[in-house]
């Protein structure tokens, strides 16, 4: 690896204000991502099931599960991590414990270690993301990039962030040692913080604060995906040429209807104007903007692939120029 | 279509005292519970609070006030009545419980606990169950008609109903006894039946967490139950608060699927649980102002762009076609709430035309959710 070319981001973070559509983004960004013969895994934590709808597939369960076929002919696989399941996981895995992890389970105790154990739930499924992201199969990484449908950007640095408070709370133990790992690559520039905002004053605050607060906590900021844009055309256009135009298309050009579609359209402008000062605004974070129009119809599933095709150039290709020539540069352990 | 949801008259309904706005992430509420508030004093002269719980200020921004603490501060600029504004601080209402109910000595001990540090600060569920300990405290002191309530941002809408009866359960569980009772340095007997499964259960959990974390929560928790006689029946009695008449459910969605799923979801949770939901309030439909069908619009548009593809007459109808596909896809979202619960009266509102930063907005969103 060259000094002067970090490896590129195998874990993608995505995070937004409720309701800037930031599953949607994480979905788009997992397909883009998945290019020829590769292989992306979309992870939610929240119990949610935000996932599957968009995809039209039934809920998805804790085991990873093929999900949809990649732009351009990669994978999309899918999973909703579940901190019970996890726990169950690590002590199958550390303990051996096999029936007696079930016994566990009917005793309370598991839901009671990942509710009253401060962080123990985001410390578990942080833990299942960094399991998936370096995960090797015959010599090779299984997942080629992890995208992660991560809480709003309210919480996201407490999530992130979790593993280094518990490597402080358990000094000892499994959950301790593996919470420093955790945290490695977390603070590391294979993961990346995607910050997804729609072009209003409330979520590009949130998105601002959030990048300080994630600067503060030395967690690696990738893109911001500016989502939900629209405008219209600037013209000039006046009642008098309006009417003209609306006559001789034999629609209604009475003057209700002219002022109307006048008002509407100085909404639209504006709204046009309002992205600008917006795209400026978080301009000044330094980062990439990657830009996704709204999609008049709602988001279905050919919409998320076009969204996804949107983001091929920026967010899809994180390393930009980068990526076509040195695409082994992440996949060391080959 | 559901009945109209009439929020004048639920506002000046002096038989309410409680109305909670609830719904996931980023629909809307504390603007929502905002423009209530401010609407039940300036109109329906009520002496009202409106406690908020958002960490990112911005109830404060709405109401112009620099800081909201943990006490509820006067709104200024009122055009008449009185209202009240605060912001929970979810530790400081947790300190003040555990202050108000032990001696200064073992208040003392319970806060220097680092295990008590994190669950204050950081536990999911502290603060859905703040919440509902800061509105018992809000109703106790009977200084208002009305206290209307911004929900915690949740990654559910449940999660208000759910967590403080889940923190209660824990504090209060039989696993905690357990640990108490196998953990060294507790005041239980090592002896008692279920001692040796216990131990066995430490062991694993010590291996775990690690020593200290096990230690830490078992004093915390003795000292919790020698002074506070059980979390659970607090967190029962603010629950049968939320299920008189006095209160109102209001459920606040956007036409989107994850969040009417949500406040369907919340809707069914709500009327099985006998809890009063009043209403739901669609938030931000895209307004349409022109009676032009979308598609008749887009025939024109194209008529007119084979004479001059720049005609600014085709953009104006294309703009609007764009705008009322969009309306029409979120009517269509919208619809799925009024299908699966269609007892619930309804409000729909369009995006105002600009944002709502201040009293003002507040006031024109108030008006608008009231239809007037």
């Amino acid at each position: 690896m060259s000094a002067t070319a970090p490896p590129l981001p195998r874990l993608h973070v995505v995070t937004g204000k409720g309701g800037t559509g930031k599953t949607t983004v994480a979905a788009s960004l997992a397909l883009a991502l998945a290019g020829p013969g590769r292989r992306v895994l979309l992870v939610e934590v929240e119990g949610r099931q935000g996932i599957a709808p968009l995809f039209d597939a039934a809920p998805l369960p804790y085991a990873e599960r093929h999900l949809a076929a990649g732009l351009d002919g990669g994978e999309v696989f899918g999973q909703a991590v579940d901190a019970d399941e996890a726990l169950l996981d690590y002590l199958t895995m550390f303990y051996k414990l096999g029936s007696a992890g079930r016994a566990l389970r009917k005793f309370g105790a598991i839901d009671f270690a990942t509710t009253i154990a401060p962080g123990l739930r985001d410390i578990l499924l942080t833990g299942k993301l960094k399991e998936a992201v370096s995960r090797t199969e015959s010599g090779r990484m299984v997942y080629d990039a992890v995208v992660l449908d991560a809480p709003p950007t309210g919480r996201i640095v407490k999530f992130l962030n979790v593993t280094v408070e518990s490597g402080r709370l358990a000094k000892t133990g499994p959950i301790g040692r593996h919470s420093r790992s955790v945290s490695r690559l977390l603070h590391s520039s294979l993961t990346a913080v995607h910050l997804v905002t729609t072009p209003a004053a409330m979520p590009v605050q949130e998105t601002v604060d959030a990048h300080r607060e994630l600067l503060a906590a030395d967690l690696p900021v990738g893109h911001v995906v500016l989502n939900k844009t629209a405008g219209a055309e600037a013209v000039d256009i006046t009642a008098e040429r309006l009417r003209e135009g609306l006559r001789r298309t034999g629609l209604p050009s009475d003057e209700a209807l002219v002022t109307a579609l006048l008002d509407e359209y100085g909404t639209r402008r504006a709204e046009t104007e309002a992205i600008d000062s917006y795209r400026a605004r978080l301009g000044t974070l330094g980062r990439p903007i990657s830009e996704l129009a709204i999609l008049p119809e709602g988001v279905d599933l050919s919409g998320l692939y076009r969204l996804a095709r949107d983001l091929r150039g920026g967010l899809g290709a994180p390393g930009g120029a980068a990526e076509g020539d040195d695409p082994g540069g992440d996949d060391r352990g080959r | 279509m559901a009945a109209d949801l009439d929020l004048d008259a639920l506002l000046s309904d002096e038989g309410k005292h409680v109305i909670a706005c609830c719904g996931s992430g980023g629909v809307g509420k504390t603007t929502t519970a905002a423009a209530l508030a401010l609407r039940a004093a300036e109109r329906h002269g009520r002496r009202t609070v409106v406690l908020t719980i958002d960490p990112a200020h911005r109830l404060a921004q709405s109401l112009g006030m620099k800081a909201l603490d943990n006490t509820p501060r006067p709104v200024e600029g009122l055009e008449g009545g009185s209202l009240d504004a605060m912001m929970l601080d979810m530790k400081r209402t947790f300190d003040d419980v555990v202050a108000s109910h032990t001696s200064p000595d073992r208040a003392a001990e319970i806060f220097a606990n680092p295990f008590y540090q994190a669950v204050s600060s950081t536990f999911s569920g502290t603060q859905e169950y703040m919440a509902m300990e800061k509105l018992g405290q809000l109703r106790a002191s009977e200084r208002w008609d009305l206290i209307v309530l911004d929900t915690p941002p949740s990654r559910s809408a449940l999660d208000f109903l759910d967590a403080p009866a889940r923190l209660a359960r824990f504090l209060d569980g039989r696993v905690i006894r357990l640990l108490s009772a196998s953990t060294p340095g507790s005041r239980r007997s090592m002896l008692s039946l279920m001692g040796a499964s216990a131990a066995v259960f430490t062991r694993v959990f010590n291996k775990i967490l690690g020593g200290h974390l096990l230690t830490d929560v078992a004093e915390f928790t003795a000292s919790l139950e020698d002074t506070f006689g059980g979390f659970r029946k607090r967190a029962e009695a603010t629950f049968r608060v939320l299920q008189d008449d006095q209160t109102s459910f209001l459920v606040v969605a956007t036409p989107e699927p994850a969040a009417i799923n949500e406040a369907v979801y919340f809707s069914r949770r709500l009327t099985e649980e006998r809890m009063p939901l009043d209403g739901m309030i669609m938030n931000r439909l895209t307004p349409v102002g022109a009676s032009l069908s979308a598609e008749r619009a887009l025939g024109a548009a194209a008529t007119l762009e084979e004479d001059d593809p720049r005609d600014p007459v085709a953009a104006v109808l294309r703009a609007h076609a764009d705008t009322a596909q969009r309306r029409a896809a979120e009517q269509r979202v919208a619809d799925r709430y009024s299908a699966a619960c269609p007892d619930i009266p309804q409000v729909r509102l369009a995006t105002l035309g600009s944002e709502v930063v201040d009293l003002a907005g507040l006031r024109r969103f108030g008006a608008a959710a009231a239809g007037s």
